[in-house]
């Protein structure tokens, strides 16, 4: 196996509140390979974003970070603000929800996309031709015109591809894409996941991928990282860990999908909302609604271990074949 | 009284249209709405699904009487629902919604108590003649939420909390119909089958009906009778729920279903 392009190691975030200091990342260890997609799926407080945020150098003012963040051989979390400021939107880049809260509404597209290079001092010809050959790598039509254009001319779809250009332009090899479609139509999404696809296999640019839906993750991600709480609960390749879940949280998340092929009834639902990193509860923050609770989980906070090859779960019941039923559990 | 349930005929709703500057740059009205049918029969739940601009929030809108309609008749139990700002109380009771964004749709300021028993005070006719705090309890515990929740406002609740306290405030005034426009796309996943079964089981317990708007074509296949798919304003194919998801019979329904995407034969 080849090093990871990116390597979070034990890292904790802190955010001021007026109550004092949240641990909203506890422990969160994860890495990403080149040229693979790899999926950070949670819900409300998970902190996902948080993660993403400190990968990139842009977690709020006052936040307090522990750990590690190796990318390649030296650690971001080490290194000189003017060094994380070269590697962000060159090194590593990053792809936003909400495109028109991230363009500039008074500036037209082509010169958007083509920030980076202007600032390296590329000549205006050139700089046109880039802009051209950005809009049309990302799949907009007649590229050449659509550059003098401005954001309010593109549409939601066009908008969220002209980010995803503006990512690619200072030629990152991490691509950070936090819910890049949650905002869009059905027809429309499916059609910017085919992008990140399509850019994942034709330029090998790896990319990390935040999103709360676990659809999105099986069509797109190689890698899946599920975070609960500002803890990691369980990682491993992607299909394998929908497929055949190591930890009951992630089990509960696939069983609450519902499907459009076919006809599956209302999921027997968890009790209960995601817990809230401020008052997380003790042991195993899953456990006041997980069906195989035991007192372990109440007291022994479980640590992240690898069940089967590949496969990490921080569960305590976990095993190398699976999960064990709630019977044979609390008979 | 009979029980036809909602009747929507020749629904027409137009947005914006301007005469613009000096007579320049002016655009002409947006059909937003264009010629809906629509019925919901007693204790039937109805979805309409469609993308962003398809008219389906400014159906489920011109229903609750939140938007005036340029054209078309409703009616409940073949009772005209009445214009916009003239509603006969008995219908505005009867038909309640529940919002997408159940955080920004209670009132900050007010305990939870306090926005169910606040429904009463606009409807006296439909206030409990006993003990109203033992009502609010009641109907707390009906959608599955501790009486202690009756003394806490909506920032100290969590999303899923605050959509039960929206559908209590709703049943608070024992409506025949819910509209639910969107009403478990914020929740997080985990919570969204909590909410689903809980309106499922409201239904089942009080006979009601319900037009559920939604873009999520999984969620509208576990809770929907029938489904009625819009696109620019217009219904293109209205049918069981079974068969549209098995036989659609529109290429836009074909389309739609297409791009949905599932857990299952995700490529890899």
């Amino acid at each position: 196996m080849s090093e990871p392009l990116l390597d979070v190691r034990d890292l904790d975030v802190f955010l001021p509140t007026r109550s004092g200091p949240v641990h909203v990342l506890d422990g969160v260890s994860f890495s990403v390979d080149a040229a693979r997609t790899t999926g950070l799926i949670g819900e409300s407080g998970s902190g996902k974003t948080m993660a993403a945020m400190a990968i990139i150098g842009l977690l709020p003012a006052g936040a307090v970070t522990r750990g590690q963040l190796w990318w390649r051989s030296e650690d971001l979390l080490a290194v000189s603000s003017r060094r994380r400021r070269q590697v962000r939107g060159r090194e590593i880049a990053m792809i936003f929800q909400d495109p028109l809260a991230s363009l500039n509404p008074g500036q037209t597209v082509g010169r958007q996309v083509t920030e980076i290079p202007r600032r390296d001092g590329m000549g205006r010809a050139e700089l046109a031709r880039t802009a051209t050959h950005l809009l049309d790598r990302v799949g907009i039509p007649d590229p050449a015109q659509r550059t003098g254009n401005y954001p309010h001319q593109f549409s939601g779809g066009q908008r969220q591809r002209a980010m995803t250009a503006l990512a690619l332009a200072g030629q990152p090899q991490l691509i950070l894409a936090d819910e890049p479609t949650t905002a869009l139509d059905v027809t429309v999404q499916a059609r910017i996941l085919d992008l990140l696809r399509h850019l994942r296999d034709t330029e090998h640019t790896a990319m990390l991928l935040v999103s709360h839906d676990l659809r999105v993750m099986a069509h797109v991600a190689d890698d899946l990282v599920v975070m609960y709480a500002g803890r990691v609960c369980e990682r491993g390749p992607a299909q394998a860990v929908l497929r055949e879940p190591r930890h009951p949280y992630t089990k509960a998340l696939v069983a609450s999908v519902p499907a459009v092929r076919a006809r599956t009834a209302i999921a027997d639902p968890l009790p209960g909302s995601p817990a809230d990193p401020a008052h997380r509860p003790a042991g195993c923050a899953f456990h006041p609604r997980c069906p195989l609770a035991v007192l372990r989980c109440r007291v022994e906070r479980p640590t992240v271990r690898e069940v089967a090859p590949g496969r990490w779960t921080a569960c305590h019941l976990a095993e190398a074949d699976g999960l064990p039923d709630a019977a044979e559990v609390r008979p | 009284m009979n029980d036809a349930g909602l009747t929507v005929r020749g629904l027409r709703v137009s947005f914006g249209g301007s005469r613009g500057m000096f007579g320049r740059g002016g655009r002409p009205a947006v059909a937003a709405v264009a010629g809906v049918d629509l019925d919901v029969a007693a204790g039937e739940i109805v979805a309409v699904v469609g993308e962003s601009g398809s008219g389906k929030t400014t159906v489920a809108r011109c229903v609750v009487g939140l938007v005036t309609p340029d054209d078309g008749t409703l009616s409940y139990d073949d009772v005209p629902l009445g214009s916009t700002r003239s509603r006969p109380p008995a219908i505005q009771r009867a038909i309640q919604m529940v919002f997408q964004d159940p955080r920004s749709s209670l009132n900050p300021r007010m305990t939870a108590g306090a926005i169910v028993r606040e429904a009463w005070q606009a409807h006296p006719a439909a206030a409990p003649s006993g003990d109203q705090d033992a009502a609010v309890r009641n109907l707390l515990a009906e959608v599955g939420l501790d009486a202690s929740v009756a003394g806490r406002r909506p920032s100290a609740l969590s999303g899923g909390q605050c959509q039960r306290v929206s559908i209590a405030r709703a049943l608070a005034l024992r409506p025949r119909l819910l509209v639910c426009d969107e009403a478990v796309s914020a929740l997080d996943v985990s919570v969204q089958a909590q909410i689903l079964r809980l309106l499922s089981d409201v239904r089942r317990d009080h006979g009601l009906s319900m037009l559920f708007i939604s873009h999520d074509l999984g969620v509208v296949r576990q809770i929907a009778d029938r489904v009625v798919v819009m696109r620019s304003g217009e219904v293109v194919e209205q049918a069981p729920a079974e068969d549209l998801f098995t036989r659609p019979t529109h290429p836009y329904t074909r389309a739609l279903l297409d791009a949905a995407l599932d857990l299952e034969g995700a490529a890899s």
